[in-house]
């Protein structure tokens, strides 16, 4: 199990920022094709992205690709320069149903079984950018098991519903909800929409942490300034941490005993809140916190 | 691949370069930036192979470095290559 909370997106043809990806501490990265490509700069960023996948270490980051939309002309090129290098997986913008899912697992099984490459290596993140794709994103994220992620795109959804995006959020509140349960439900990863404004880090941990309360694996963010505050949000409290280690371990003596009830604090714990708790601990662990450091 | 056209590719930017090239009989290679003499050999090595790799025996090729690495080089080129080919 690795970390997934930080995805940084990285233009396809800003070299400079790409070659220093595994050392700007965010746990993925995203080399877009898309919204951070100019027009006429379209087949240089698709050169640059398949060269580095090809030739360049990137330690164990988890590299993504965001390609164009299946409605460009770029799409194809996109997945026939991209896959053959093996991104862990290719972002896949404006899903608006399984339909999107099946014609583009359709065409990376075609280019990977071209290459000699397993089928599945190459994994897919749906972008849910409009209300119809928020409708549809459960069957979205069980069309193949190739999907491993949902993620919003605010921008584009707002823009599609015809409603301001504001640093509340409150716009993208019920879409937020809805994606990250059917994430859930599908057992697939859930990646938050970016922050915007660079000079507001408090207002990105806010946001951060109210994502972090709903269920989001993980945040996409587009300023390496902005990958320590995200992972900031997602280190449970140490109250919390010191209390789900009483539950745990309360829980672990009871089955040695063979009692069936257990009480911390002076409160009945059930098996949800052991549940959450042992979830609570394993999070901990994989931010890199030690038992004994809280 | 046959070269019809002048065509670049890169930018002047921090970490990449700027790749020219136009159709000529051999190979022509300028080659300029802060490090040029350091690694000269390096990028003329990278520009016969990229032209090998694309069966080609001659091309006029600039290449501005501001401080690329060689997959960023080697990106550039193949791309300013493909823009020349294009009818």
């Amino acid at each position: 199990m690795k970390a997934t909370r930080s995805m940084l997106y990285i233009p396809g043809d800003a070299p400079g920022m790409i070659q220093h990806a595994p050392i700007f501490g965010c746990d993925s990265i995203l080399l877009d094709l898309e919204d951070a490509v100019a027009l006429t700069e379209k087949d240089s960023a698709r050169k640059m992205v398949a060269t580095f996948l090809s030739r360049f270490d990137f330690k164990d980051l988890f590299v993504t690709v965001r390609i164009n939309g299946a409605d460009t002309e770029f799409f194809e090129k996109d997945l026939e320069a991209v896959v053959p290098c093996r991104p862990d997986a290719v972002r896949l913008p404006k899903c608006n149903g399984p339909q999107d899912i099946l014609a583009a697992d359709r065409r990376i099984s075609e280019i990977e079984e071209k290459n000699g490459i397993e089928p599945g290596t190459v994994k897919l993140h749906a972008m849910i950018e409009t209300a119809l794709g928020l409708e549809r994103c459960f069957e979205t994220a069980t069309a193949s098991p190739r999907v491993t992620a949902l993620t919003i795109g605010g921008q584009d959804f707002t823009a599609d519903m015809g409603v301001q995006k504001t640093k509340e959020g409150r716009e993208l509140f019920y879409a937020r909800c809805r994606i990250v349960a059917a994430a859930h439900a599908a057992g697939v990863d859930s990646y938050d929409t970016v922050w915007a404004d660079l000079q507001d880090n408090e207002g990105l941990l806010r946001e951060s942490k109210e994502i972090v309360g709903l269920g989001f694996t993980g945040k996409a963010c587009i300023h390496p300034s902005q990958v320590a505050t995200i992972h900031k949000a997602f280190i449970p409290a140490e109250k919390e941490l010191r209390r789900a280690l009483r539950v745990v371990e309360a829980a672990e003596a009871a089955k040695r005993e063979g009692k069936g009830v257990i009480s911390v604090d002076g409160k009945m714990v059930d098996a949800p809140v052991v549940a959450r708790s042992v979830h609570l601990l394993e999070l901990a662990e994989l931010y890199g916190i030690e038992r004994g450091g809280f | 691949m046959k070269l019809l056209k002048n065509a670049a590719a890169g930018t002047l930017e921090s970490s990449d370069c700027r790749v020219c090239v136009s159709p000529a009989d051999g190979v022509i290679l300028e080659y300029n930036g802060a490090n040029s003499v350091i690694f000269a050999d390096r990028t003329k090595k990278l520009v016969d192979d990229v032209l090998k790799e694309n069966d080609l025996s001659g091309a006029k090729i600039t290449i501005q470095d501001q401080g690329a690495i060689e997959i960023t080089i080697r990106a550039r080129l193949e791309c300013a290559l493909e823009r020349a080919a294009e009818e």
